[in-house]
């Protein structure tokens, strides 16, 4: 799994890396995580309202820091 | 009508300025700690903690209902709806979804870039920049509670007022040459990520983290805000405030225009010092620019524009904002007494 947290490094986005790496974790499985904080890259995936979670290239969620108990709802 | 009417302001008295808690407040003060009702000390505490208790309800409650019909607007949905309006009417379009979208200042760049590579007007992207932090639902309700509806609503009249002429003033002169390049480069090929809109229960507990994560932020500078205000309220002579904020000097809305626009603050911070300063006296188109200033423009925002807009345009959405916010003020101290 390919997982790409999008949003310009502020304090939200920081906390949703760390709540999908602890929901990655509880979940045992095996992914890569990346920060893309490029304003041009954020937006070329049709995001505008940050932090916003890419998993396999597809758009999941925006504008919201979901716990890691929900996390592992959505990645599992 | 009468009934209707004395229903309205009960709820009123009782929900929005929390009369009661006034009550509350003074009597502990007065019977259990015992403190002499004409004194500084006994003005500026009932201030203080009548102020911070309403504040954080109001806050609480406002916030998760105005976050619950939020999460419907999502700034990608508003672009989509943006695309089917031309003109003057996009920018009021883009005025209005200004006040129901969640804003945060750290999103008005993706937003920036996400309108203007649609294809929308860089007018009708500023109008919606402009409402966007100046009318949000939670802030109005909290000015309602403190300086009742009449000014509350007219807060919002203005603040759209400022937003569509602003966004009309760029589009008119021509300002989307002044946008940096890289944000132009691949307009109206940009992919539109799906639309997804939320379930009852996800709205619901977004709307529960945005209190939790508003709150987490504003605390602070809600103590702060109403510490100043407690102060100014209980301590500083009412001569001095009237004579640097007072309606007999012409400088007044000035100073607080210029005193508001750098300013990093929270509305919620900033309402209690607003509160106190009318007490004293000071003019309301005053207090309305100082707030305005403080909400609509900041340094961090117009550092992080500047990655997206060249000084030219910049320049002018500064000072488009700063002449109507005090072009706003001194309306407001000249008519403002149809108000209260």
């Amino acid at each position: 799994m390919n997982i790409k947290v999008l949003g310009s490094g502020c304090k939200n986005c920081i906390r949703l890396e760390k709540n999908v790496l602890d929901a990655i974790n509880s979940l045992g499985k095996v992914a890569t995580v990346e920060h893309v904080t490029d304003y041009s890259d954020i937006v070329s995936y049709g995001v505008m309202s940050t932090p916003a979670l890419v998993v396999d290239g597809k758009v999941l969620f925006s504008g919201r820091v979901p716990s890691p108990k929900q996390l592992m709802e959505l990645l599992g | 009508m009468q009934i209707i009417k004395d229903i309205f302001i009960w709820l009123n008295d009782a929900l929005l300025k929390m009369t009661w808690l006034q009550d509350l407040v003074n009597s502990l003060l007065l019977k259990v700690f015992k403190i002499d009702e004409a004194g500084y000390l006994f003005k500026g505490l009932s201030f203080f903690l009548y102020d911070v208790v309403k504040i954080f309800i109001l806050l609480t409650v406002l916030i998760y209902i105005s976050s619950y019909i939020q999460s419907k607007f999502t700034p990608e949905r508003t672009k989509q709806i943006l695309s089917k309006f031309k003109g003057i009417s996009g920018n009021i379009i883009g005025a209005l979804l200004g006040t129901v979208t969640p804003f945060c200042s750290c999103s008005s760049i993706p937003i920036f870039i996400g309108f203007t590579k649609a294809g929308l007007p860089v007018g009708v992207t500023f109008s919606f920049l402009i409402s966007s932090p100046l009318v949000d639902l939670a802030s109005v309700i909290l000015l309602a509670s403190i300086f009742g509806w009449p000014v509350a609503l007219a807060y919002v009249v203005v603040g759209l007022i400022i937003a569509v002429a602003g966004g009309t003033i760029i589009d008119k002169l021509h300002m989307e040459k002044y946008i940096e390049e890289f944000v132009l480069q691949g307009i109206n090929e940009a992919v539109d990520g799906e639309i997804v809109i939320p379930s009852k229960k996800e709205r619901r507990e977004y709307s529960w983290d945005q209190v939790k994560t508003v709150i987490k932020k504003v605390w602070i500078y809600i103590l702060i805000g109403v510490g100043i205000g407690a102060i100014i309220h209980g301590y500083i002579p009412q001569t001095i405030i009237e004579a640097v904020l007072g309606e007999n000097n012409p400088f007044s809305v000035l100073i607080a225009t210029a005193v508001g626009v750098p300013m990093y603050a929270d509305i919620f911070g900033t309402l209690p010092i607003a509160e106190a300063l009318v007490l004293k006296g000071v003019g309301i188109g005053t207090v309305l620019s100082f707030m305005m200033a403080v909400t609509a423009l900041s340094l961090p925002s117009i550092i992080l524009l500047r990655k997206v807009v060249k000084p030219k345009l910049l320049g002018l959405f500064v000072f488009i904002v700063t002449v109507g916010i005090i072009i706003t003020g001194y309306l407001f101290n000249l008519f403002g007494y149809i108000f209260i």
